[in-house]
């Protein structure tokens, strides 16, 4: 008879998914399991052990090993060790054990599919058709990378080994992100699973074993946060690669301040999801689902603020709830559910406290009309109105099935209210208008943008964020860079180095002008009397010339004997005191507190003055960089054309600029010549780059175009070295602005006045006010200002090692991107250490932009 | 009017008395192809419906068929073999096993052609079973319109009860929707109390928009049904055109009140094709139309793989198509 009451109920009944061969497996492990460290299964003696449970009963599910700072250590030396024979492999060898990987996961989808499942709650749907999918497509596409690595990356090479920390809403998805990778590029890996989600990285394990990858090119321990800092901490690891809160990002950064270690993070997010009046109304309810009701929500890039046109925002949310009213919570197993369990009970007690606080903040609450099974830790989908752009709920990252809805006027303020927040993650654009979608695109500052879709992923195209979600990208060729670096960098990554002054100064050496020997860059030939014809032609003092700060027994003559003719022989009146000033927003500036500092030149005379840099310069130059914003609006042709006016315009003042460096430095004329020479052929490099730098169109799906945009960054703080004063301002500053950014500069401590002097090649070349900004003064104390600005999004640093830890912990405020040097010299001739890629990835971050497309 | 249904009462026919033609409706349809599909291909792997529910299931989708036979050469014993099979779908044996024999399960009409009414009509006698004609110069549409209204007029007094008429596809693709809005009004009047279904061929309308501007218009001119298809075209009942349409259909609902029933038709073959068409309409609408009065299957084969997915849930082994009587 029950067939016929369901003939007239239609109800859908139960159908659960079969854990029983999960539940075997764990039946095997019932004693626990151990850490997988070089190859081999390991239960330490008297470790402690802790429980993973199933989220939709509370049960528990196993016992897994926390890890111990000896394990940690073995479990690095075992990475260690495997590291030089995997990266030494041939790609197609590592190709080879990818495919092979790839291959595994496939033929245990189900069963690794049913496991995520029973330890995170999330739907076997979910698991099913969308986590192990993407885990055996990144493994291909990787597989893919690794054998084409020789030739699309020869001048690359490992990072070498690789700590990866990952979180519990896609435990699997996030192992394959970061393991996939490092593999392909040669890096070996130790990997520690979240605390809450280890079961699927331990069978993951045994996939390695099984394709006999070596020993100690993936290990996996497992454990709390502690052994999360443990693997920061190590001194035997070269990077780290985080996927987590944003809290717990900027703790990593600090920890590996100064460490050396490169850092991707990928961190938190508040996703706009934007709907026009002229979208598919129906099916943005549909992606309104896809965006924040997927994995409970526990997402990073969940679309979890929904700013709706005003007009129509009511018929909208109409269509909104009449859809909540179907989706069915329940059992995750069930293979009719769209909302399984929440991970633990804190996340739950998070989301329902702070549902609470916007409540109490004004927020009207919605839910379905059915309630959730008691027995998990549930959550029913929730749809916050009455939410303003104050309220808590409207900022904070609520990490559960919980959407904000606000409204906006005008295609302008969808995009400031889309902006409106530490976070850029990931947005949501829906509109039939193709002009308004690109629009709202491209203006909203966040690494991932799907037009009329959300929640897209792929191996071939890049993930990751702008702003306070963290950097780096992981998927396709830009993720690859990650796990890469310049083979250069190992040449001359540990020697001292004798290119540069930095190596030895420390802070405020500029004040110990005799203590300057670091400084002879070029070949200390100064004095030599090498100059070559007179180029110099300080005779006719004008305003223009930067010449004439040289008083009459200034250091000019000294570096240039054989010319000494050529200066003024003598003054009748003392030359017109001239200092140059700092140089805001195009205008000369005084610095906010008169007091000026001396260049001396390398007899210990005094060459120069220039202003004394305060906060609040670095403040004003700040605000003025970020008003320029309008360069970054123009065509890579329209900023070429200035890049090459400024070239022309320095090489008009060549000899001038020589005599500058010359009498600074103490180096010869003909390498002041060089240098100076460089410099215009660097500005023309970057002119040349600045309409070139592509991006790409990812091979995604099919029907969609997925475009991969370098972006500038926005403001970048750059302090440069001392050595090579001129050449080492250009190759930072002009890389920056060709790619459209803004840019605070503090010169070489030690050597202004070479900086200084080209604001005057500036204010000829037609380069707008604000775009470079240059204040002079103390360096590592300026930019630590640049640093900690909130308002800053990249800091670049070539000085001390010292100086660049400063840097990198100051860099937390804002998560802002840094690109320090930790000391190290380079040679700033070098076509590649001077101005190769690199240059150009700093100078940009990639947004994908998806756009599914088809009538 | 209201329809009786086994196992479940008397429920509400669809009303539908069309409304005036409202143009600046349909220049605001938007429909995005890539994310109706993605939806559509998300309905059948986010529900699943198993073991007695699915024999529940397989059940109704019985009694949604419009068993149907359109083939050239099809004859009076044809018909009155499927008007047999439309009285008796499913074994008795199998009824009784699955607990629901006492049920008059039949299926909610039988289709065919004009000249094949009066057979059909005298085959069904007092079963209840209504017979449905496909009308106005079925597949292409493409006979003069009055031979076409005639045609419609002729089904009716043959005793059909449903016409399942097709519309000018030229006049979609023109965005002639006056011509189209005035062709159905026509059927609709010639249809006099019959029900009439609007074949609006939706493989043959290009786009997704067009679809859905379609089924409007259709409704907006009085159609008691919208369907998919003639099942004589190369692209005839999928997945997001149907969500396509049904979206329509409740867009029209809010808006005007009146319910519209829908019909998928043409491809569906298999049983678990039906139960993703009832997933989407339960999913979309709700329960209401899981029931023959808003919803049918236009199906030939569909029949027999349901017979043998019931057969098998009854029995635990896997049926053949022998064991079932044909249509």
């Amino acid at each position: 008879m029950e067939i016929a009451r369901i003939l007239e109920t239609m109800e859908y009944g139960p159908s659960p998914e079969s854990d029983g061969p999960v539940r075997r497996w764990l039946a095997r492990h019932g004693d626990g399991f151990g850490l997988f460290i070089g190859g081999e299964w390991r239960k330490p003696a008297g470790a402690e052990t802790f429980p993973t449970h199933n989220p939709a009963s509370g049960e528990v599910l196993a016992k897994v090993t926390q890890a111990r700072p000896q394990d940690v250590d073995d479990a690095v030396a075992a990475a260690r060790a495997a590291a030089p024979g995997w990266a030494a492999l041939p790609g197609h060898a590592r190709a080879r054990f990818l495919y092979a990987l790839a291959r595994q996961v496939q033929k245990h989808a189900r069963f690794l599919a049913v496991l995520e499942t029973l330890d995170n709650g999330k739907p076997i749907r979910e698991t099913r058709d969308i986590d192990i999918p993407l885990v055996a497509r990144h493994f291909y596409h990787h597989a893919g990378w690794a054998q084409l690595m020789e030739t699309e990356f020869p001048a690359y090479e490992p990072v070498g080994v690789v700590g990866q920390i990952i979180p519990w809403n896609f435990p699997l998805l996030m192992l394959a992100w970061k393991v996939a990778p490092a593999l392909a590029a040669g890096n070996t890996v130790v990997l520690k699973p979240a605390e809450y989600t280890p079961l699927t990285a331990l069978y993951f394990a045994e996939l390695c074993r099984e394709v006999g990858l070596p020993p100690g090119v993936v290990n996996i321990v497992t454990g709390d946060g502690q052994v999360g800092e443990l693997i920061v901490q190590h001194p035997g690891i070269d990077k780290i690669a985080f996927t987590g809160s944003t809290e717990v990002g900027r703790v990593i950064r600090e920890r590996t301040a100064g460490s050396g270690k490169s850092l991707t993070l990928e961190l938190g997010g508040k996703s706009p999801f934007i709907v026009f009046d002229d979208a598919d109304l129906d099916s943005a309810v549909e992606g309104v689902v896809d965006a924040i009701w997927f994995n409970q929500g526990q997402v990073c890039c969940a679309g979890s603020r929904l700013l709706v046109h005003e007009s129509i925002e009511e018929e909208f949310l109409a269509k909104l709830r009449r859809r909540m009213e179907t989706l069915r919570v329940g059992d995750p197993l069930d293979k009719g559910i769209d909302i399984g369990a929440i991970v633990a009970p804190v996340q739950l007690a998070r989301i329902q406290e702070l549902v609470r606080r916007g409540q109490e903040e004004g927020a009207t609450v919605w839910q379905p009309s059915w309630s959730c099974p008691k027995d998990g830790w549930f959550y029913p989908p929730t749809l916050l109105t009455n939410v303003s752009p104050a309220s808590t709920v409207a900022q904070v990252e609520i990490f559960g099935p919980v959407l904000v809805s606000m409204s906006f006027r005008t295609p302008g303020e969808a995009v400031e209210l889309a902006n409106n927040t530490v976070y850029g993650l990931a947005a949501s654009v829906w509109t039939e208008n193709i002009n308004l979608a690109l629009d709202v695109a491209s203006r909203i500052r966040c690494g991932v943008v799907w037009v009329n879709a959300t929640n897209l992923f792929d191996a071939a195209a890049g993930f990751g964020g702008y702003k306070e979600s963290g950097y780096g990208r992981e998927g396709g060729r830009e993720g690859m860079y990650e796990y890469l670096r310049p083979k250069w960098l190992r040449a001359t990554g540990t020697s001292d180095g004798n290119l540069g002054g930095d190596s030895s100064a420390g802070a405020g050496s500029a004040q110990d002008p005799g203590a300057g020997g670091g400084g002879s860059a070029g070949g200390g030939s100064a004095g030599s009397g090498n100059a070559g014809g007179g180029g110099v032609t300080g005779a006719t003092a004008g305003p223009d010339d930067g010449g004439t700060v040289l008083t009459g027994d200034g250091p000019g003559s000294s570096a240039f004997d054989g010319d000494e003719d050529e200066w003024p022989e003598s003054v009748a009146a003392p030359p017109i005191d001239r200092t140059p000033k700092m140089y805001i927003g195009g205008k000369q500036a005084r610095p906010d507190a008169p007091y000026s500092r001396h260049i001396y030149g390398p007899d210990g005379r005094i060459v120069g003055e220039v202003g004394e840099g305060s906060r609040k310069d670095v403040r004003n130059a700040v605000e003025a960089a970020r008003k320029a914003s309008g360069w970054r609006q123009i065509s890579g042709h329209q900023r070429a054309q200035v890049l090459y006016y400024i070239a022309e315009n320095l090489e008009v003042r060549r000899d001038e600029f020589a005599a500058r460096l010359a009498a600074m430095t103490g180096q010869s004329k003909a390498s002041a010549l060089r240098e100076v020479d460089a410099a215009v052929e660097r500005w023309f490099t970057w002119g040349a780059w600045a309409d070139k730098h592509d991006g790409m169109v990812h091979r995604t799906a099919q029907r969609h175009i997925t475009v991969a945009m370098p972006e500038p960054v926005g403001v970048i703080g750059i302090g440069c070295p001392d050595d090579h004063p001129l050449l080492a301002f250009v190759s930072l500053v002009a890389p920056a602005v060709a790619m459209g950014n803004t840019v605070v500069a503090v010169p070489s401590e030690r050597w202004p006045l070479a900086a200084t002097d080209l604001y005057q090649v500036f204010d000829t070349s037609d380069v707008p006010g604000g775009v470079v900004n240059i204040v002079t003064g103390a360096r590592d104390g300026l930019v630590k200002v640049l640093a900690e600005h909130m308002d800053v999004d990249a800091v670049w640093y070539f000085g001390t090692a010292q100086g660049s830890a400063v840097v990198e912990r100051a860099s937390t405020g804002n998560l802002k991107r840094t690109w320090v040097n930790y000391g190290r010299p380079r040679n700033w001739f070098d076509p590649e250490q001077g101005a190769g890629h690199e240059f150009l990835r700093a100078a940009t971050q990639i947004k994908n932009i998806w756009v599914p497309y088809g009538e | 009017m209201s329809v009786t249904v086994a196992g479940l009462g008397a429920i509400e026919a669809p009303y539908n008395p069309g409304i005036p033609l409202d143009l600046d409706w349909l220049a605001g349809v938007r429909v995005n192809r890539s994310a109706v599909e993605r939806r559509a291909a998300t309905l059948p792997t986010r529900r699943s419906v198993k073991q007695a529910w699915q024999a529940a299931w397989l059940l109704r989708a019985v009694q949604l068929i419009d068993l149907t036979t359109l083939n050239g050469d099809d004859t009076p014993g044809r018909v009155r073999r499927l008007c047999a099979k439309a009285r008796q779908p499913v074994r008795q044996d199998l009824l009784d096993a699955l607990g629901v024999g006492h049920l008059p399960l039949q299926v909610a009409a039988v289709c065919t052609w004009p000249v094949l009414v009066p057979p059909a009509v005298e085959a069904l006698r007092g079963s209840g079973i209504p017979v449905a004609a496909v009308a106005a110069g079925f597949p292409a549409g493409l006979n003069p319109l009055a031979q076409r209204v005639e045609e419609v007029r002729a089904c009716v007094a043959a005793g059909a009860e449903e016409i399942d008429i097709v519309i000018s596809r030229r006049h979609v693709l023109t965005g002639d929707w006056r011509a189209l809005y005035d062709e159905v009004q026509a059927f609709k009047e010639a249809c006099g109390t019959a029900h009439i279904k609007t074949i609006i061929a939706a493989g043959e309308l290009a786009t997704l928009r067009n679809v859905y501007r379609a089924s409007l218009v259709c409704m907006m001119a009085g159609a008691d049904f919208i369907k998919t298809s003639t099942g004589k075209e190369t692209v005839n009942a999928t997945l997001p055109i149907g969500l396509v349409m049904v979206r329509a259909m409740r867009e029209y609902m809010e808006r005007t009140g009146y319910r519209v029933g829908f019909k998928p038709a043409g491809g569906i073959r298999q049983a678990k094709d039906a139960l993703n068409w009832m997933i989407l309409m339960k999913e979309e609408v709700g329960d209401a139309w899981l029931t023959p009065a808003l919803f049918r299957l236009g199906a030939s084969g569909l029949l027999t793989d349901i017979e043998r997915q019931l057969e098998h849930h009854v029995t635990g082994r896997y049926s053949a198509a022998h064991r079932h009587p044909m249509g």
